[in-house]
């Protein structure tokens, strides 16, 4: 789009501003931003800067707290991106627009298209009248994808991804599986290496029933003193994601999961301590003794 | 029926035959066995490896149902047992010792002891009588120690305290020196012999060491599948 747009806009009714950024794909999730700094304070107050201060100079690039935080960036320290040197002169409070942002000149040079735009943000006198004025634009400007900022962000959720809902379906269905056969192996292994214990019980007077009954009690309790460990250490990984790549990922903890995953591990467990114990159980008292 | 003031063997066996299917080959362990064990008896059964001295020990004890011939054990017959019959006969009428201890490594020796008082289903606490036993077999202070903290005399000593803790008829012991040393061997068929004098413990031995057969009080050799 043409950088001479949102003056256009500026003039439609009920737009009180209107500005253009360029958005650069870098490698992996990130991307790069080009902006004016007055045109964004203009449109919602600006960055909040935590360390450092706005953009001066053509070589400077400012970044959000989390990229900081996952790149180890500060203030004065230099970067290469896009084959470009950049000095890092100001670290801002995530949340807004963008994580590293650079001058909106500067970027549209550096990638061959001086004067065009990738996104344009409009600011509209009262919210309400936000989709009044997109169904206008629309109407107007045809060929365009005009949204309000709810529809937007609507967009970003996965039912509105193709296919990534289904493929988030198969890698939680193979997950479930992996994990009911991990726990089934670990029990079953462990309770055919304890045949011989079995065997012990069963010599000193001890019936099939009691036997199973204290397998059936101890492979409850380590599964759900199993499942609990694991559900803490969720709180681990997230503490790790925040902490090491606070910029790229983000773990949100499904309570309703909770339920599913003990379920799963108690399954799991319970067919693979029960079907060795039976096994074990119905064996010769001799041939579980001897059971190395 | 037997005639009044004529006490009856706590084990008799006759006739008793095993037969192990290995394969398709049948093994003939026991070959007619006929025995009679006394009350308050230690008796010893020796013999080379192959002689059938274990089978002898796994069908007494009840581990086993026997291929054919009758076994009395404190009056009532095995051969006609059930499988749930004879496990109810290991938990109140029989103690086991073995040549590999066979304790339960998660427990500690206690633990082991009393997991047999609960199976039987007993009080678990010891009373002053078992303090004593446990005294005189010198393991009163490792009682809270597991398995592997342990010697193997040691071990050896939890077990037969384990095998007598239900006050069983019969003490069975199956090679219960095998894997001890001399110094340790004699510690152990010391206390079994004390136990036997004692309380009347009756005992019955497994061993192919004719020095470890000596200290009990009538030695029954076998051969083959036979008592010889």
């Amino acid at each position: 789009m043409s950088d001479k747009i949102p003056a256009l806009l500026m003039k439609e009714p009920h737009v009180t501003f209107a500005m253009g950024t360029m958005v650069q794909p870098l490698s992996g999730f990130d991307t790069i931003t080009g902006l004016d700094l007055e045109d964004f304070r203009k449109l919602n107050g600006g960055f909040h800067f935590l360390q450092g201060g706005p953009l001066v100079n053509d070589n400077d690039m400012i970044v959000d707290e989390y990229y900081a935080q996952q790149k180890h960036l500060h203030v004065g320290d230099s970067v290469n991106m896009m084959n470009h040197d950049w000095k890092i002169v100001g670290i801002f409070e995530s949340g807004k627009l963008a994580r590293v942002c650079v001058k909106l000149k500067v970027l549209q040079e550096l990638t061959g298209n001086p004067g065009h735009l990738s996104q344009i943000f409009i600011k509209v006198d009262d919210p309400k009248t936000a989709q009044a004025v997109v169904d206008q634009l629309r109407a107007k400007y045809p060929g365009y994808q005009i949204y309000t900022m709810e529809e937007f962000t609507s967009m970003l959720s996965i039912s509105n991804v193709g296919m990534l809902k289904s493929f988030i379906g198969v890698v939680i269905g193979v997950a479930v599986v992996v994990g009911f056969i991990v726990v089934f192996m670990a029990m079953y292994t462990a309770v055919l290496e304890r045949t011989r214990e079995i065997g012990i019980l069963k010599a000193v007077g001890s019936s099939s029933a009691l036997i199973l009954n204290i397998l059936f009690r101890e492979t409850l309790m380590l599964a759900l003193l199993g499942s609990v460990v694991g559900i803490a250490l969720t709180y681990g990984t997230q503490w790790l994601m925040q902490h090491v790549v606070s910029g790229s990922l983000v773990q949100e903890t499904v309570y309703d999961w909770w339920p599913i995953s003990m379920g799963i591990a108690i399954a799991g467990a319970l067919l693979g301590a029960v079907v060795p114990g039976i096994k074990a159980v119905r064996q010769d008292v001799t041939e579980a003794l001897s059971y190395e | 029926m037997s005639e009044p003031g004529v006490e009856l063997p706590i084990i008799e066996t006759n006739g008793l035959t095993k037969t192990y299917q290995v394969g398709d080959v049948p093994v003939r362990a026991l070959r007619g066995v006929d025995l009679e064990v006394r009350k308050s008896e230690f008796v010893a059964i020796v013999g080379a490896s192959g002689s059938g001295k274990s089978t002898l020990f796994h069908v007494l004890g009840g581990l086993t149902p026997p291929t054919s011939g009758t076994v009395r054990i404190n009056g009532r017959d095995l051969a006609s047992m059930t499988d749930a019959e004879r496990t109810d006969l290991r938990k109140a009428t029989v103690g086991f010792v073995f040549q590999k201890y066979n304790l339960l490594p998660t427990l500690t020796a206690e633990d082991n002891i009393r997991i047999v008082q609960y199976i039987a289903g007993r009080d678990t606490e010891f009373d002053p009588a078992f303090l004593e036993v446990l005294r005189l077999l010198g393991i009163e202070d490792r009682l809270k120690h597991k398995p592997r903290a342990l010697s193997g005399g040691q071990q050896q000593r939890v077990a037969i305290a384990r095998g007598i803790v239900n006050a069983p008829a019969i003490l069975l012991a199956d090679e219960p020196t095998g894997n001890l040393d001399s110094e340790n061997s004699a510690a152990v068929l010391g206390l079994m012999k004390d136990l036997n004098r004692r309380l009347g413990q009756t005992i019955l031995m497994i061993t192919h060491d004719f020095d470890a057969a000596s200290y009990a009080d009538r030695v029954v050799r076998m051969r083959d599948g036979c008592i010889v």
